[in-house]
């Protein structure tokens, strides 16, 4: 599950951005909607224990993340979480095996080509494992993509924009491709987004809009 | 896989420009190397070679051509010098050893060296087959001369065969076809001048050129009553002679002293600006290479920002990330290390067979020196120097703002 309470986090320039309370239960879907900067990708990193918040308290799996120090975060979000981003960030230098394997090099899990099949072949992509990610069709990469972020079978995936620039048809296999990847691990899936079209797609998934409002630090003071 | 997996396949992602850091590292490293070991290997030899001779006698001229002459057997001596002045040197108190060297012919480029059997011992020579000409050689009609190992390996000559030597130290004088020389022996290669040495006893230089050259009997025994040799190396009885010696053969008599230790220091005075300068050109070299290698890696952290955000979102501590930055330049390193301490060992064996064939000092690439282990410890500085800033760079990853990007 993941909790967050009175959650608010300072940006560089001195902006605030205070979050509303979410609980999402185990095995739960997420979704969670807003304009763009509105702050979804820094609630997603707040999560994934890449940002430290100004105030409130952050709560994944069971796990309070103000009691992690840095490199123990690091190790807990690579057991953890799975992140499947807008842009994929596959490696070209790399083959489609080879990304995933760097996926566990940099978890710091012991090589184990075997599993980097087994996923790769859960979500049919088996044959395209010596293939580099620039011989990939989109649909295809973002499988890849998806097959690295639940290779380490993690408790939350964390989805930034999965079906931005897809058409209908796409969005939807998309969708259900993720939905049943969160199924298969029993993790709880977030999906950051402003596509109205998941909203439709996705009528049992919590649902929490953020505004955007930031309030400006010397105003705070005043 | 492994941190140096990773490192090794973006380092070949971008061929070109890994391709081109590498020839400028292993150029800079090659040049290093090469310095390091002509530098080494002619201050051993200067250090074999001179070993033991105190002062070098001949005739008046340039002492540092002297010693090249007479010594290292590079350079063509100034003139010669009377016998009965080298005789009476000899006897001189503060002299504990004395040893005539007569120069004028050549066989197919190695001096023919008249001298005694004292030279070879100087040396501690031993010989490989044979042994010296036999004495007393007065009287003698057959020439005996003994090869070094480098002359009968180059010219195929061995124990009992003859050969005629040519006129002049250049090698392209008349050959002396009527004065045939027998092979009495050959010296073990000793790794020092004699190697490329033909050694004769003196009587045998004197007989070729007053047969020669003399017009009849009784010219020929004027030519015999003023024999001369061309220099003499000197061992003293003690250091002390240092002081007077040189002095005393300078001022009173016609012949020239000239002290090996301060020649080599001025020769390597004169050398060492070659290697300075050698160096020098390395070092921008390496510095260049060390630029360029920033250049290519802090490139590399601004175009694979977003991948290295990935690695952090999958998990990675960001000094792993720093760490795979810093792998990648030390493999670059390591690389260039082999490419460039290959070619400077190939550079210098290129330079010895050069030196070889034109019968001057022999330089080896096949060889080892303390020295070069600096080699390597170069390299992976310049790497690491250059990698620290990107390596910071990619530490210091905005995570968020990356993957956020479009």
């Amino acid at each position: 599950m993941i909790a967050t309470a009175q959650l608010a986090y300072r940006y560089r320039d001195g902006k605030n951005l205070q979050f509303p309370d979410i609980e999402v239960p185990q095995g739960g879907i997420l979704l969670l909607r807003g304009p763009s900067g509105a702050g979804k990708s820094t609630w997603l990193a707040l999560v994934a224990g890449l940002l430290r918040p100004a105030a409130g308290r952050v709560c994944v799996t069971g796990q309070d993340l103000a009691g992690l120090s840095p490199l123990a975060t690091d190790a807990w979000r690579a057991k953890t979480i799975g992140f499947l981003p807008q842009k994929l960030h596959l490696s070209d230098a790399l083959t489609v095996a080879g990304n995933l394997a760097m996926a566990q090099w940099a978890a710091g899990v012991q090589d184990d080509p075997a599993a980097v099949q087994r996923v790769l072949a859960s979500l049919g992509v088996a044959d395209l494992a010596q293939r580099r990610p620039q011989q990939l069709s989109g649909g295809q990469a973002q499988r890849v993509a998806l097959a690295r972020a639940v290779l380490l079978a993690p408790r939350v995936i964390l989805a930034d924009e999965p079906t931005a620039s897809l058409d209908d048809t796409a969005a939807h296999a998309a969708l259900a491709l993720l939905q049943q990847v969160a199924h298969t691990h029993a993790a709880t899936l977030v999906i950051a987004t402003h596509d109205s079209r998941i909203a439709r797609a996705l009528p049992q998934a919590l649902l929490h809009e953020l505004g955007g409002l930031s309030i400006p630090d010397t105003h705070r003071a005043l | 896989m492994n941190t140096v997996a990773i490192a090794y396949r973006y380092l070949w992602s971008r061929p070109l420009a890994t391709a081109l850091n590498l020839v400028l590292l292993a150029l800079g490293l090659a040049s290093i190397t090469l310095v390091v070991l002509i530098a080494e290997q002619m201050d051993r030899a200067f250090e074999r070679d001179l070993a033991g001779i105190d002062l070098v006698v001949g005739a008046k001229g340039s002492p540092l051509q002297l010693i090249l002459a007479g010594v290292f057997h590079i350079d063509v001596p100034p003139g010669n010098i009377p016998l009965q002045a080298v005789q009476n040197l000899a006897s001189n108190a503060q002299v504990a050893k004395l040893i005539p060297l007569s120069l004028g012919d050549t066989l197919r480029g190695f001096r023919i060296v008249g001298t005694t059997p004292a030279y070879a011992a100087h040396y501690g020579a031993v010989f490989a087959n044979g042994s010296h000409w036999v004495e007393p050689l007065a009287n003698s009609t057959q020439l005996q001369a003994v090869l070094g190992a480098q002359v009968a390996r180059e010219t195929a000559l061995a124990v009992g065969s003859r050969f005629a030597g040519s006129h002049g130290l250049g090698g392209t004088g008349h050959e002396h076809r009527d004065n045939l020389f027998e092979v009495t022996g050959v010296l073990a290669p000793c790794a020092c001048v004699l190697d490329r040495l033909v050694l004769t006893p003196l009587e045998s230089v004197w007989q070729v050129h007053e047969k020669a050259v003399a017009l009849d009997e009784s010219d020929r025994k004027i030519m015999q009553a003023e024999r001369e040799v061309t220099l003499a190396l000197i061992t003293y009885k003690s250091p002390l002679a240092a002081v007077s010696l040189p002095r005393f053969v300078n001022t009173t008599t016609d012949m020239q002293a000239a002290a090996p230790a301060v020649e080599i220091t001025r020769l390597l005075r004169m050398v060492g600006v070659g290697t300075q300068v050698l160096k020098g050109f390395g070092a921008v070299l390496l510095l260049t290479a060390g630029l360029s290698v920033f250049i290519a890696l802090w490139n590399a952290v601004r175009e694979r920002r977003a991948d290295l955000a990935m690695l952090r979102m999958l998990g990675a501590p960001a000094r792993k990330i720093a760490g795979l930055m810093v792998c990648e330049a030390l493999l670059l390193a390591v690389i260039a290390t082999v490419l460039g301490m290959a070619l400077g060992h190939a550079l210098t064996s290129v330079i010895g067979y050069w030196l070889q064939a034109e019968r001057s000092v022999s330089l080896t690439g096949w060889i080892w020196v303390a020295s070069e282990a600096w080699v390597p410890f170069l390299g992976a500085t310049v790497a690491v120097v250059a990698a620290l800033l990107p390596a910071i760079g990619a530490y210091r990853l905005d995570v968020t703002t990356l993957l956020n990007a479009r």
